[in-house]
């Protein structure tokens, strides 16, 4: 649904994106994310037609960035949710969102229906008259999210949809987001809340300018960290771990009385372990798997890339 | 170029506007005091009573012109809100993204700050003539009013001299990123027309209608001008990257 070829952005001197080459299947919900400066809403914003690429190409279906006859189209299929959400204080929520319908040409019912169905969906449907002035920040983003909704986009690009909100906020814009990867949308989401992006996307990119790393959260954990099994011991002693170094265990890891090992097949490798150790007289209490958070691997590529 | 777009954006305009209560204020008061005040200075003391008919007339005729300063100072008062207030709101980017060219937001924008300047100067205007004519037909006889300058003037060189202040506004307004600052540098258009007005009132130009449609040419080549400046000005990707 979103392919990108080499997409370069630079303002004059600076480059802000380089080279990404990417591509987003239908119904695929793509995180994106990278520190501040990493080119993640220049992407977004290149892909939305809000500004012109540098070199490179993009397609978003049938239609291409670079074609200026594309453009309307393009814009047609697709919804936004910028990171300030750009309402109109001195209108009310309906007619915030009404204004956008007619912009995206959809035709008077159509448009109602809409309203209705997203602000009814969002608990805010009770505000429709209301002054969006008064709303609260969190209540706002909702909002934001109808208008990107209002003319039901075959992609939807979403720029820190959950920063700056407060916990519950936050918790009902992710649940809304998951509800509408049910109705199997393309989501292209921009985000620095790695907990939210592994909850929620199917396929993350981590972005430094140019493309760090692009998988599952699963394929990006056992390529970047392997498999590791943790032991807990009641005492752990040079026995014991000369008997794990002569089944190939070499490298071990020891925190307190747990033992970590990198294992390639754990279902293989963790009996030997096992049996190693109780051989060598050591009485073991746990084994577990060490999983490592988005979070381990996102600051182990960026800080590996800023090196 | 889809017109029913552009309206869509003047008509929300307007229902923000309809808000902002100085907006509606200046729209109102400016008009009112000019077309209020002018005739009625001439009934203190009983001064109309006592001017020739010829002078009354002339009085009349010359303050007329004073309409083409008001279509230059009321489109500052609501463009430069129209454009900056999408920055202070943040809105230009959402409203970028939707499937509208530059081209009929720029004119939506411009209809949202023409439409209103235009019709509070027609009704001040009407308003000036109609209390003139009340004010004159007892001592000449005849109504001053309408007459071949003010066709001239409210046809022609109103309506350019709003476009030429929407223009200036537009430009200003991308240039600066407080609304005060930029009511304060678009009223600058004031001073072309303020200079019209005075060298009418020295007599230093004749305010006939031959005149008026010389003003009314040169109103026209600045406003296309303009025109070609603002447009180029106005690219959505310098609104998102440099309207900061």
């Amino acid at each position: 649904m979103i392919e990108t070829e080499h997409l370069t952005k630079k303002f004059g001197d600076v480059t802000a994106v380089q080279d990404l080459t990417l591509s987003v299947g239908e119904g695929e919900v793509f995180g994106f994310l990278g520190p501040n400066g990493a080119g993640k809403t220049t992407t977004v914003r290149m892909l939305c037609c809000l500004i012109s690429r540098t070199e490179g190409h993009a397609r978003i279906g049938d239609y291409s960035i670079e074609e200026s006859r594309d453009r309307l189209k393009l814009q047609k299929i697709v919804g936004f949710l910028p990171e300030n959400v750009g309402l109109y204080d001195d209108l009310s929520a309906y007619r915030n969102l009404e204004f956008y319908g007619r912009l995206y040409e959809c035709s008077e019912s159509q448009s109602r229906d809409a309203i209705e169905r997203l602000l009814k969906m969002l608990g805010l449907w009770d505000r429709k008259d209301s002054l969006v002035g008064t709303f609260s920040k969190g209540m706002k983003q909702k909002i934001a999210l109808a208008r990107a909704l209002i003319h039901d986009p075959e992609v939807l690009f979403l720029d820190e949809p959950t920063a700056n909100l407060d916990p519950e906020s936050a918790k009902t814009t992710r649940d809304f987001i998951l509800e509408l990867k049910k109705e199997k949308r393309t989501i292209f989401l921009n985000t620095h809340n790695l907990d939210e992006a592994q909850r929620i996307c199917d396929r993350i990119g981590i972005l430094k300018t140019s493309p760090v790393a692009v998988d599952t959260p699963a394929n990006l954990r056992a390529s970047l960290w392997g498999r590791k099994t943790v032991l807990h011991l009641s005492q752990i002693n040079d026995k014991i771990l000369e008997a794990l170094r002569r089944i190939g265990f070499g490298e071990v890891e020891t925190v307190g009385n747990r033992l970590l090992l990198k294992v390639t097949e754990p279902e293989k490798d963790n009996p030997a372990i096992v049996s190693a150790v109780v051989g060598a007289g050591g009485e073991v209490q746990f084994v577990t798997e060490l999983r490592p958070t988005l979070e381990d691997i996102y600051l182990r590529l960026v800080r590996r890339e800023t090196e | 170029m889809r017109l029913w777009k552009s309206w869509i954006v003047t008509q929300k305009d307007f229902a923000v506007f309809r808000r902002k209560r100085y907006i509606l204020y200046s729209l109102v008061a400016l008009p009112l005091i000019l077309s209020l005040l002018l005739p009625g200075s001439l009934l203190i003391g009983g001064a109309i009573g006592q001017m020739p008919s010829t002078l009354l007339a002339s009085f009349f005729r010359s303050e007329e012109t004073i309409f083409i300063i008001l279509p230059a100072i009321l489109p500052s008062v609501i463009a430069s809100y129209s454009f900056i207030g999408e920055k202070l709101e943040k809105s230009l980017e959402p409203l970028l993204a939707t499937p509208t060219t530059d081209g009929e937001l720029l004119l939506g924008k411009s209809l949202s700050a023409f439409v209103p300047s235009l019709a509070a100067t027609y009704v001040g205007g009407l308003i000036f003539m109609v209390f003139a004519d009340l004010l004159t037909y007892g001592r000449l006889g005849y109504l001053l009013f309408p007459d071949w300058t003010s066709a001239v003037l409210f046809v022609l060189a109103v309506p350019l001299a709003c476009v030429l202040s929407v223009e200036f506004n537009v430009i200003v307004s991308s240039r600066v990123n407080d609304v005060r600052a930029a009511q304060q540098l678009g009223v600058l258009i004031v001073l072309p027309m303020l200079a019209i007005y005075i060298l009418g009132e020295t007599g230093a130009l004749s305010s006939g209608p031959i005149e008026l449609l010389a003003v009314s040419g040169i109103l026209l080549v600045a406003d296309i001008a303009l025109f070609y400046l603002s447009r180029a000005i106005f690219q959505r990707e310098e609104i998102l990257i440099k309207w900061r």
